[in-house]
C-alpha cells in the first residue's frame, strides 16, 4: 500500500494531548539549581558596577556571577554567516561585561535552590549605569554624527549585486515606481519560552535545550565554551515552536553550561515571555527602497532594490545572511533584463535579528508584491493580468532569473488559474464595484500575491560560495530491528512538523513494511549523531530524501541477502509489498524474515557484514521552489479604520505531498502568521530603546477570534531536483500571505487616494492613510 | 506556611506552600503535574489553563492557596479508563496539534465552551477561544475539532 500521499494521522498526538511530554522545563535532575538573569533594563550604557554580594548573602542561593566574573571564560557568541569581505562582527560576550546595548542584555546572574528564590535574589544585585545615547532609527545610524553602538561603527556589511544593464533598463522608461516600504520588527512568540538544563558529571555535559538545532549547536558550543565536542552532548527534547527563534545560539545556552562547569550541578533556566520578547533575538527589520522601470504594457524592464537590514546591537548565527536570502528573491516569478540589489547591515541598540519563519523571503516577496500591484494600479490594469504579462510560463522551466536562480519546475498559470476559481474572483470585484458606487462606508479589497521561494536549504556548494559556515547536507540512518521493525534516526529536529509521521510513511513505502512498525528517533546528539537539524523549509527536502536513500541502500542489501538465501541473483529478484520474489516463481522471503536473518548471521553472503541497516546524507543539487497563488478579500470600514479578513484563499504548489493533512497545516499556519505582520504585530521601541510590546498583552499575536477560516487547494509540479519531488512548506503560507493582505486593503482604499498603509495596519493606521489620501 | 488541600485529577494532597506559590507552579513544580504548561505571565495565552471546580482557570494567574479545598482537573486526568475524552479524540483527528505547546490549554478551553455552548457556530467558538493562543495551526483545525469535539459529545449525552 502507498503510504506517500496518504493524509495519515500523526503519531506524535497521543502523548500531547495527554500531557504526556518533555518539555525541558518540565524535566529534571538530582540537585537540580535553578538559574535567573538579571538584564539591562536600559538600551545602551556603560556598566560602571555590578555588586552581586547581597544576592549571595540570601537563603538557597548558591551562586551569583557579574560578567567580569565569567569574563575569561565565556568567549563570543557565534556568527557564522560573514555576507561580505567587509564584515564588521563585533564581540558578543554572552554576559555583557563593559557596556551593554540592548534592553534585555544579560548583566548578572544568580543561581539558586528554586526558581523563585533565584528571582528574588536579582532583586538584590546592584548594577550602576552611565546611559549612552540609543541608536535607533536605521537612515540616523549611518549618518557620520551618529552615536556609535560598537567602536567600528553602524555599518555591518555592504552588499551589492547586479545583473543586466539597470541604468539601460531605466532610461527613458514609460514606467518607474518609485516606493518605500518598511518590514517592521517581528517577536516570534513560540508558545513554549525557551529554557535550558545542563548537567555535568565531571568530565562530560549534557544540555537539554528547547532549540530547532542540537546539531549545530553541539559544534557551536564546543567552540565556544571549550568543552570538547565529544564529552558535549545536546538534547532536544520537546520543544514548542520554533518559526526561527530557536535556531540560535544563545547566550543562556552558553552561560547554563560554563554555571553547571563552575558548580559541578545540574542548572536549569526557563524564560519568563517577558524575558523572551526582550531577549529572543526578532524577525524582519528592514528599510526597502524599491524602483521597478516598466513597458507602457506593464512589462517589466528593470528592478531595483536598496535594503537598510536591522541587525540590531550583535551579528548572532545567521543575522547577516537573513537579508541575503532574499537578494536573489526581490525578481521573484517575474521575467525582466537587469536587477540590481544593494543590502547594508545596520547596528542599532534594539535586540539583535536573526531568522523568522521565512527569514529575508517574505521581506522581499512583500516588496515585490506591492509594487507589482503599483504598477497595476499605474497602468489601470488588473494586478492578475500584469502577472501573467511578467512572470515565467510553465512551458519554460527550467528558467535561470536575472538572480541567477535556476528555477527547476512550476507552473503559475495553474495555480492562479485554480485560485481565482476558488476565491470566486469576479463575483468579489462586482461586489467591490458595487460598494464603491454606493459609497458604502466598509468598502470591499482585494489582494493578490504570487509567490515563489528558495527552499530546502540547501547545496553545500552554493552555501560555501554564500560564506556560509556550514554545509547543507541531511543525515539519516535506517536500520532493520531483527523483529521486523524499523528505526530511523533523523538528523532533522522536528518541533511540530510531525516528522515522525511524515518519515515513517517514506520508510515504509520504501521497505514495505506497514507504517506502524517504523519509529523515527531525533534531537538528541548521542542518538542521531549527524545533522543539520530543522529551518528554512529543509527538512523533508533534504532531510526526507536521506531518509528515503537511507532506506533505499537497506533494501538492496536485503537484496542481496535475499538472492544468497534464495539462490539466485540479485537481478532476479522482484521487490513488491516487502518481499524479495524470485521473478517467475513463488519462491519468495520478506524483509522482516531477512531483517532475523541478518541478526542470526548462520548464512550471510561473503563478506556480508550481521547487519541490515544503512544510513545516506544526501546534499541537494539545487534549492527547490515552491510558489502559490494566494488571494484575500478585506473589509476595510473607512470611518474607524477597522480590517477584517473576510475570506482568504491559497493554492500552494509544493511539488509532491507526502502527507496532506500535514501540508495542510503547515499552511494554514503560515497564512496565519503572515496576517499578523500585515495586521497585528510589531516590536515597538520607544525613544529611549525600550521595548513597549514586552508582553503578549501588548504583542499581538492573533487569536482565533482576529483570523477567518482559510480556504486551501494544491496544484502539484513535482521539483526534479530531489527523488521525492517534494519542494518544501513550511514558511510558504507566511511569505504569501501579508503581502496578499496589504495589498487587499490598499486595494480597498485607492479610490480614497491611499497607495499605501505601513505594517502592522492597525486601524489608526488605516485611518491616518485615508486622513492623508484625503488631505 | 499556610497548608492547603487540593483534588488533583482524582487525587487528594495536602501541600504547604508559600503565599506568593502560583497554581501552576504547584501543578508542576510539586505535584508533577507537568503536562499543564506555562506560555506566558500576563493571562494571554492560556496555555496552563485547567478545570477549577469544573469552570477553567489559567493556572498561572492564580495562588496555589485561593485552590483550597478545590477540584481540580488537568489534562493529564481527562482520559478516562484508558481512553482520550472525545476533544481530545477530535484534535487528533482533526490535525488541530502541531507542536502540542498550547494544546493542554486549548482542549481545556474548547471542553468549556461546550458547557455553555453545546452545539457552538464557527464564530462562537473563535470567540469561545479568545483567550487561548497558538501559533502553529492558524486555528482552521482547531474550530474543525471543537466543532467535532461537540457533535461527539452531543452525541454520548443524548445517548447516555
Amino acid at each position: 500500500m502507498t503510504e506517500v500521499g496518504k493524509a495519515r494521522k500523526r503519531k506524535e498526538d497521543a502523548r500531547l494531548l495527554t500531557g504526556r511530554t518533555r518539555w525541558t522545563d518540565n524535566l529534571r535532575q538530582p540537585g537540580m539549581l535553578h538559574v535567573a538573569f538579571l538584564r539591562s533594563p536600559m538600551a545602551h550604557a556603560r556598566i560602571t558596577r555590578v555588586d552581586v554580594t547581597g544576592a549571595r548573602e540570601l537563603p538557597g542561593v548558591f551562586a551569583a556571577f557579574t560578567g567580569q566574573d565569567v569574563a575569561d571564560e565565556q568567549g563570543s557568541l557565534p556568527c557564522a554567516w560573514p555576507v561580505s569581505e567587509d564584515i564588521v562582527i563585533p564581540e558578543h560576550p554572552p554576559m555583557a561585561v563593559s557596556e551593554v546595548r540592548y534592553a534585555g542584555e544579560i548583566v548578572a546572574c544568580v543561581v539558586a535552590t528554586d526558581r523563585y528564590r533565584a528571582a528574588d535574589a536579582l532583586e538584590a544585585i546592584e548594577v550602576d549605569y552611565e546611559p549612552l545615547p540609543p541608536v535607533l532609527d536605521l537612515e540616523a545610524a549611518l549618518a557620520p554624527d551618529s552615536p556609535k553602538v560598537h567602536e567600528a561603527g553602524n555599518q555591518a556589511f555592504s552588499v551589492k549585486i547586479t545583473s543586466g544593464d539597470v541604468e539601460g533598463a531605466f532610461r527613458d522608461a514609460p514606467v518607474v515606481i518609485d516606493r518605500t516600504y518598511v518590514q517592521q520588527r517581528l517577536i516570534g512568540a513560540a508558545m513554549e519560552p525557551r529554557a535550558v538544563l545542563a548537567a555535568t558529571d565531571g568530565d562530560s555535559y549534557t544540555l537539554w535545550t528547547s532549540t530547532q538545532i542540537p546539531h549545530v549547536l553541539r559544534v557551536m558550543l564546543a567552540m565556544v565554551t571549550g568543552i570538547p565536542e565529544h564529552q558535549l552532548r545536546v538534547i532536544a527534547p520537546d520543544v514548542g515552536g520554533g518559526f526561527g527563534t530557536k535556531l540560535q545560539v544563545t547566550a543562556e545556552e552558553v552561560l547554563c553550561l560554563l554555571l553547571s562547569r563552575r558548580l559541578g550541578k545540574a542548572v536549569k533556566w526557563t524564560e519568563s515571555r517577558s524575558e523572551g520578547n526582550m531577549a529572543v533575538h526578532q524577525g524582519r527589520g528592514q528599510l526597502q527602497h524599491v524602483r521597478l522601470a516598466a513597458e507602457a504594457d506593464g512589462r517589466i524592464r528593470g528592478l531595483q532594490v536598496d535594503l537598510l537590514a536591522d541587525m540590531g546591537a550583535y551579528l548572532m548565527l545567521v543575522t547577516p545572511g537573513i537579508p541575503m536570502l532574499g537578494a536573489t528573491m526581490f525578481n521573484a516569478i517575474y521575467k525582466m533584463d537587469a536587477y540590481e540589489f544593494a543590502c547594508k547591515g545596520v547596528f542599532t541598540t534594539k535586540t539583535p535579528t536573526d531568522a523568522y519563519r521565512g527569514a529575508g523571503r517574505p521581506e522581499a516577496t512583500f516588496a515585490i508584491e506591492r509594487i507589482m500591484d503599483e504598477l497595476a494600479a499605474e497602468l489601470r490594469l488588473d494586478p492578475i493580468e500584469v502577472r501573467r504579462r511578467n512572470w515565467i510560463k510553465h512551458e519554460e522551466f527550467p528558467y535561470t532569473t536575472i538572480a541567477g536562480l535556476t528555477y527547476d519546475s512550476g507552473n503559475y498559470e495553474a495555480a492562479t488559474d485554480r485560485a481565482l476559481q476558488l476565491f470566486g474572483y469576479d463575483k468579489l470585484r462586482a461586489e467591490q464595484a458595487d460598494r464603491r458606487d454606493r459609497g458604502d462606508p466598509v468598502q470591499l479589497g482585494i489582494g493578490v500575491s504570487t509567490f515563489t521561494e528558495m527552499c530546502g536549504l540547501a547545496p553545500s556548494r552554493m552555501l560555501g560560495e554564500a560564506n556560509y559556515g556550514a554545509g547543507g547536507w541531511e543525515h539519516a540512518s535506517v536500520r532493520m530491528l531483527p523483529t521486523g521493525k524499523v528505526e530511523v534516526v533523523t538528523g532533522t529536529s522536528p518541533h511540530g512538523q510531525g516528522h515522525v509521521t511524515s518519515w515513517s510513511q517514506i520508510a515504509a513505502d520504501a521497505l514495505g513494511v506497514p507504517f506502524e512498525d517504523v519509529t523515527v528517533v531525533h534531537g538528541d546528539t548521542a542518538i542521531s549523531h549527524k545533522g543539520m537539524d530543522t529551518y528554512g523549509s529543509r527538512s523533508l527536502v533534504v532531510g526526507g530524501v536521506a531518509v528515503l536513500q537511507a532506506c533505499e541502500k537497506v533494501r538492496e542489501k536485503a537484496r542481496r541477502l535475499a538472492a544468497h538465501l534464495l539462490e539466485c541473483a540479485p537481478d532476479d529478484l522482484e521487490f513488491a509489498g516487502g518481499a524479495f520474489t524470485v521473478k517467475g516463481t513463488d519462491s519468495r522471503t520478506t524483509i522482516q524474515e531477512l531483517a532475523l536473518a541478518a541478526f542470526a548471521a548462520h548464512n550471510l553472503p561473503e563478506g556480508a557484514e550481521a547487519r541490515l541497516d544503512s544510513d545516506a546524507t544526501f546534499d541537494p543539487v539545487n534549492y527547490s521552489f515552491p510558489h502559490g497563488t494566494h488571494l484575500a478579500a478585506v473589509e476595510v470600514d473607512t470611518e474607524t479604520g477597522q480590517v477584517r479578513v473576510r475570506s482568504y484563499v491559497a493554492v500552494d504548489d509544493v511539488g509532491t505531498v507526502i502527507n496532506p493533512l500535514i501540508v495542510e497545516g503547515q499552511v494554514h499556519g503560515g497564512i496565519a502568521q503572515g496576517i499578523g505582520q500585515a495586521l497585528y504585530e510589531e516590536a515597538v521601541y520607544d525613544a529611549e530603546g525600550n521595548l513597549l510590546t514586552a508582553t503578549l498583552a501588548d504583542y499581538l499575536v492573533p487569536s482565533a477570534a482576529d483570523l477567518p477560516d482559510f480556504v486551501t487547494d494544491r496544484t502539484e509540479t513535482p521539483a526534479t531536483s530531489n527523488p521525492l519531488g517534494a519542494k518544501g512548506v513550511g514558511e510558504a503560507g507566511t511569505i504569501a500571505s501579508t503581502p496578499a493582505v496589504v495589498n487587499a486593503i490598499v486595494d480597498a482604499l485607492r479610490p480614497h487616494g491611499v497607495r499605501d498603509v505601513p505594517m502592522p495596519c492597525t486601524p489608526e493606521r488605516v485611518w491616518r492613510a485615508l486622513e492623508g489620501g484625503r488631505a | 506556611m499556610p497548608r492547603i488541600s487540593v483534588k488533583v485529577d482524582g487525587i487528594a494532597y495536602e501541600e504547604d506552600v508559600e503565599p506568593r506559590l502560583l497554581l501552576v507552579h504547584l501543578l508542576r513544580e510539586r505535584l508533577d503535574k507537568t503536562g499543564t504548561p506555562v506560555g506566558c505571565d500576563t493571562s494571554n495565552c492560556g496555555a496552563c489553563t485547567v478545570m477549577l471546580d469544573g469552570k477553567t482557570v489559567k493556572s498561572c494567574t492564580m495562588l496555589a492557596v485561593q485552590a483550597d479545598g478545590c477540584e481540580i482537573v488537568t489534562i493529564e486526568g481527562l482520559a478516562a479508563n484508558g481512553s482520550m475524552h472525545p476533544m481530545q479524540r477530535a484534535f487528533h483527528e482533526e490535525h488541530a496539534l502541531q507542536c502540542g505547546y498550547c494544546t493542554p490549554g486549548m482542549v481545556m478551553a474548547a471542553i468549556d465552551l461546550l458547557r455553555d455552548t453545546p452545539d457552538p457556530s464557527e464564530e462562537e467558538i473563535r470567540e469561545g477561544l479568545d483567550g487561548n493562543l497558538c501559533r502553529c495551526t492558524g486555528y482552521c483545525n482547531i474550530v474543525r475539532a471543537v466543532k467535532r469535539g461537540a457533535q461527539e459529545m452531543g452525541q454520548a449525552v443524548k445517548s447516555s
